[in-house]
């Protein structure tokens, strides 16, 4: 186990390294004129060479790199242009706002859809199966816009049950906060409900026609015993893979539902920013986005691994 | 517990079992009436698709959903089994019958470590808490006489090999000191040896246990070996039951009959006998008249046997059978009495050798998985190759016929070196060398027609267009005795026995001078496997081709081949004449395969080595002899050295330190009869 950690934090380290160099390299490298991006192409050559040797897009290519790597990681991420403030401080406050949003999301869906997923496996072909495939495949061919309008109008504006803004007033206390976070939650859930569902249902009917299952209840298991203890450890192996390919997109693409709701998360600050030019903001998202999206995935692997004994221990078969 | 002393132990009364499917219903299992007594154990038998597995799920209350009990009742110490709740059900599966069935690869949890899998049962019936269920769990497993049984409670299966697999399900099963066993073709996923080890172990845990079994195999010489009784299946019908020493000394139906016929015995060769199919297949369960269900395969059936059904009628004291003339059923080996035609023998030490590899290795990183391989195949030879799964038949196979090029060593084709990828061979060399596999399914593309399956063998390796190509198709066909209609048909639509046909008419497609039979009837039912071993002598008369023949079946490899190779972690470790190869002197990895041989008639030989304790993998292969990791006879210098090749006369070498002689006396005495049972006629020349 603490050697598969140990390699798997050593392969973080590399796509931290090689993100953070492609960040790099778009931003830095590939527009060949970073200046003239800035300033647009109509500004006059000499405040472009100005700007260029102040950013230092003039010195060679590996040091500017080093300087900034250091910068990065010391907390200097530079300065957005748009908002004239430091990018650091910024991104984290949205970030936190974004993780906020999906993190509720996911504590909500993933015992939702796992549990639906294994009732309706349990019942393949019956009336609970048939009628959730339906209606989760309904929703989750609906665009996140359609189904948060239809929120917003629904339980914002006719019932008037609930705020339709995501953000809390200042100070405000814990329920409130809830409060405001149940619209977009409940967006994201239909969204991603059909998706984990059906994937979840399918690897639970795989397991449950697995020899092993039948081993188990001819042992004498109780049902629950047989699902608890022998089906769900292999039946969620796929499921979480998935879950933690989906936390970077969670985090960072969901603009759309920000908008809607006015939270003003890293995603729509990531939308900003490319709208804006605003190249120090783009690569402070960029980079907050590629943590959690690597730490996500290093989450999966390690309770993927924990489950499952053969990546644990490498591949060393008799 | 709650067992009777007096009542037989499960009572199978009249037993009608129904699969729904799409558009009809079928009775997969109809009218079976069956006693087991407490501590017997019952072998049931019969082929493919005959219902063996559903009755045995019956009695475990288990049928797949669209299976129903429609007819009759399963009674289990006295209790109607589909009568129970939901909790007294659960009291009895584990608890009082316990189930072990064909793939131990499946069989267990891959998330869980093996001793928590056993261990759970004894905390269940047994009511034991954690350490003392864990402590019980080692205990079992030491009983079932798995090698470092500490060491293994704590592994997951996937770190166990297929003999240990299986080993960690029987004491899952026997944890919970059951009253019935099933076994549902417990063997027939293992390998020889192994499963020769596994039935002991059935043998010995029978004296200490007292559980009662119900055995069910399409090997008879299995079924022999560990039963006290038998019955047998014939499309849902038991047709025949009775004591094992009875129903294996003069069966009471024709069918029981037919299928000794098919075996070939250990010891039997093509030039002593032909071996006697079966003609037909099994009834379509779909549509079934009221005439006797074997009529339209019995050599015996007479006009009443296709107006009426026959009933169980009684054959002998404990004796059943359900056939009008059981008193006529052919005593078995009568087949034997049909010679077969002149069988060709070739000459193998003269002219110049079709196929010769030299040196011949294969390397994946550090792995061997061939290592310095010389062999020599003759024309119209036909050159059998045995060793466990994972020896490196199937790399060899491939080897030879460009699908793995080898790392060293060269290949050469009637003395001429060919290259060792397939497409850099000339188009001659690449007609010259076919294969054949074991499953058919993954080679014959499903939605495509035979008739387009041929025509394209035909066009590339015939070389042959328009009507000549349809001709030669419908002529191969015809050579694998398999109707011209069949052109139209997709292999899904064929049966197993028919696809395999399909595969060698397209190996047989432009006159190849070696054909590669990698386990072609591994997957067959001893009837089609007979007719297909038959079709293949047939072609090779006609021919004139060499057979490079694979199989794990040491009965069926003697029974074809001119000559033998035995391989051992990559290596050939025994070559020689095939009778050669099976008397004294053996090279000690033989003499363990060749023990492991389920006989009929149940004269096995002392068996002096185990080979449970699993090969090392080819990654592991030891230094000097590889077979020393569990040769009982290595000494020194087989760790130190690689053995040198030692002659034995006719052709016939050993790789091995220990003298010939030596190797010889030992093992001539090993090969006494360990239990002489009263001669049995099966399969002996008269
Ligand atoms: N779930 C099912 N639905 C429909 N038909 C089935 C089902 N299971 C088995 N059958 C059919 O029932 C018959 C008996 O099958 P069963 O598996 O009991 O045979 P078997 O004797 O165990 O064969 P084998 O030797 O191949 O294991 C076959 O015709 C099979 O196709
Ligand atoms: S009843 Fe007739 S057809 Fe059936 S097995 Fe007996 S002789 Fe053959
Ligand atoms: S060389 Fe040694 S280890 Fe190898 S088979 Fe002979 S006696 Fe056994
Ligand atoms: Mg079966």
């Amino acid at each position: 186990m603490l050697r598969f950690f140990g390699r798997r934090l050593l392969l973080l380290g590399v796509t931290l390294v090689v993100a953070s160099v492609l960040i790099f390299a778009i931003t830095n490298v590939l527009p060949g004129d970073v200046g003239r991006i800035i300033l647009g192409p109509f500004a006059p050559q000499d405040a472009v060479a100005r700007l260029n040797a102040e950013l230092g897009t003039d010195r060679p290519i590996v040091i500017r790199y080093v300087d900034w790597l250091t910068g990065v990681a010391r907390g200097d991420w530079g300065r957005s242009y748009a908002f004239d403030t430091a990018v650091f401080p910024l991104v984290v406050e949205r970030l936190g706002r974004s993780l906020t949003l999906a993190v509720s999301g996911l504590v909500v869906l993933v015992p939702l859809a796992v549990a639906a997923g294994v009732a309706a496996a349990r019942r393949e072909g019956g009336i609970f199966d048939r009628v959730l495939s339906t209606v989760s495949l309904a929703f989750g061919a609906l665009p996140e816009f359609v189904t948060g309008v239809f929120l917003i109008l629904v339980f914002g504006i006719w019932l008037g049950a609930l705020p339709i803004q995501a953000l809390p007033p200042d100070g405000a206390g814990p329920l409130t906060v809830i409060a405001h976070l149940v619209l977009p939650v409940g967006c994201l859930v239909l969204l991603l409900f059909a998706y984990l569902f059906r994937m979840t249902r399918a690897s639970m009917i795989e397991a449950l026609a697995a020899d092993y299952t039948r081993t188990a209840e001819l042992k004498g298991l109780p049902q629950r015993t047989v699902i608890w203890h022998h089906v769900l450890r292999n039946a969620l192996l796929p499921t979480i893979t998935v879950i933690g390919a989906q936390i970077g997109w969670l985090v960072g693409g969901l603009v759309v539902v920000e908008t809607l709701f006015k939270y003003p998360g890293i995603g729509s600050l990531i939308h900003f920013a490319a709208t804006n030019k605003d190249i120090p903001l783009l690569v402070g998202c960029s980079l907050a986005i590629t943590f959690v999206f690597a730490l996500g995935n290093l989450a999966a692997d390690l309770l993927y691994a924990i489950l499952n004994p053969r990546v644990r221990h490498g591949r060393h078969a008799h | 517990m709650t067992a009777s002393s007096t009542g037989p132990l499960l009572e199978l009364d009249n037993v009608t079992i129904s699969y729904q499917r799409r558009r009809d219903r079928v009775d997969a299992v109809r009218g079976v009436s069956l006693i087991i007594q407490p501590g017997e154990a019952y072998g049931l038998v019969g082929e493919s698709g005959c219902g063996k597995s559903t009755l045995a799920m019956a009695v475990m209350r288990h049928l797949p959903r669209n299976g129903i009990l429609s007819g009759g009742q399963v009674l289990f110490e006295d209790r109607d089994l589909f009568r129970l709740n939901q909790a007294e059900l659960r009291r009895v599966r584990g608890g009082r019958i316990a189930m072990v069935y064909q793939n131990p690869e499946s069989a267990l949890n891959p998330t869980l470590k093996v001793g928590e899998q056993v261990a759970e049962v004894f905390r269940l019936h047994r009511a034991l808490r954690h350490r003392p269920a864990a402590e019980a769990a080692l205990d079992m497993l030491r009983k079932v006489r798995i090698a470092e049984p500490d060491r293994v409670v704590g592994l997951y299966p996937y770190q166990l090999s297929g003999g240990m697999r299986q080993r960690v399900v029987i004491a899952m099963a026997l944890a919970a000191d059951p009253a019935l066993l099933v076994l549902d073709e417990p063997t027939t996923a293992l390998d020889a040896t192994v499963q020769a080890d596994i039935l002991d172990l059935f043998t010995d845990l029978r004296g200490e246990m007292k559980a009662a079994i119900l055995f069910i195999s399409h090997n008879l010489a299995v079924v022999q070996q560990v039963c006290d009784r038998i019955g047998v299946m014939y499309g849902g019908e038991l047709i025949e039951q009775g004591t094992v020493a009875e129903v294996f000394k003069r069966p009471r139906h024709p069918y029981t009959a037919a299928l000794f016929d098919c075996i070939p015995d250990f010891g039997v060769r093509k030039s002593d006998r032909r071996l006697a199919g079966i003609a037909g297949g099994v009834p379509d369960l779909a549509a079934l008249g009221t005439a006797c269900l074997y009529e339209p395969r019995c050599l015996i059936s007479r006009q009443l046997c296709r107006v009426e059904h026959p009933d169980l009628m009684r054959a002998g004291s404990r004796h059943l059978s359900r056939c009008f003339f059981h008193a006529e059923t052919p005593a078995p080996g009568a087949a034997a009495r049909v010679r077969p035609e002149a069988v060709p023998v070739p000459d193998v030490t003269a002219g110049i050798p079709l196929l010769s590899l030299h040196g011949v290795g294969r390397r994946y990183g550090r792995a061997h998985i061939l290592k310095d391989i010389d062999l020599e195949i003759a024309p119209g030879e036909t050159f059998g190759l045995v060793g466990e799964s994972g020896s490196g038949k199937s790399t060899l196979a491939k080897v030879i016929s460009g699908l793995v090029p080898p790392s060293a060593g060269t290949v050469a084709l009637a003395g001429e070196r060919v290259a060792g990828q397939v497409g850099k061979r000339t188009g001659r060399q690449r007609r010259d060398v076919q294969m054949v596999f074991q499953t058919p399914d993954t080679t014959l593309n499903p939605r495509k027609k035979v008739a387009s399956i041929l025509g394209r063998a035909v066009r590339v390796l015939a070389g042959l267009g328009g009507k000549r190509k349809r001709d030669r198709s419908s002529a191969l066909l015809g050579d694998v005795q398999l109707p011209v209609e069949m052109l139209r048909a997709t292999p899904d639509r064929l049966s197993g026995g028919q696809r395999q046909r399909v595969a060698i008419a397209r190996a047989f497609a432009g006159d190849p001078r070696l054909v590669i039979l990698d386990e072609p009837t591994s997957a067959l039912d001893v009837s089609v496997q007979a007719s297909i071993l038959n079709l293949l002598l047939d072609l090779q008369r006609e021919s004139q081709a060499a057979y490079l023949f694979i199989s794990h079946d040491l009965a069926v490899v003697r029974y074809l081949s001119d000559r033998i190779g035995v391989m051992y972690l990559g290596e050939l470790v025994e070559v020689g004449p095939t009778e050669r190869v099976f008397r004294p002197p053996f090279h000690p990895y033989t003499q363990a395969l060749i023990a492991a041989v389920p006989r009929l008639g149940g004269a096995a030989p002392e068996r002096p080595v185990s080979l449970d304790k699993p090969a090392p993998g080819p990654s592991e292969r030891p230094e000097g002899c590889p077979f020393q990791t569990r040769c009982p006879r290595a000494y020194d210098r087989c760790r130190a050295e690689a053995p040198p090749w030692r002659d034995a006369g006719e052709g016939h070498m050993i790789r091995c330190w220990v003298a010939l002689d030596a190797l010889e006396a030992s093992q001539s005495a090993a090969l006494k009869p360990r239990r002489v049972q009263a001669p049995l006629p099966i399969g002996r020349r008269p």
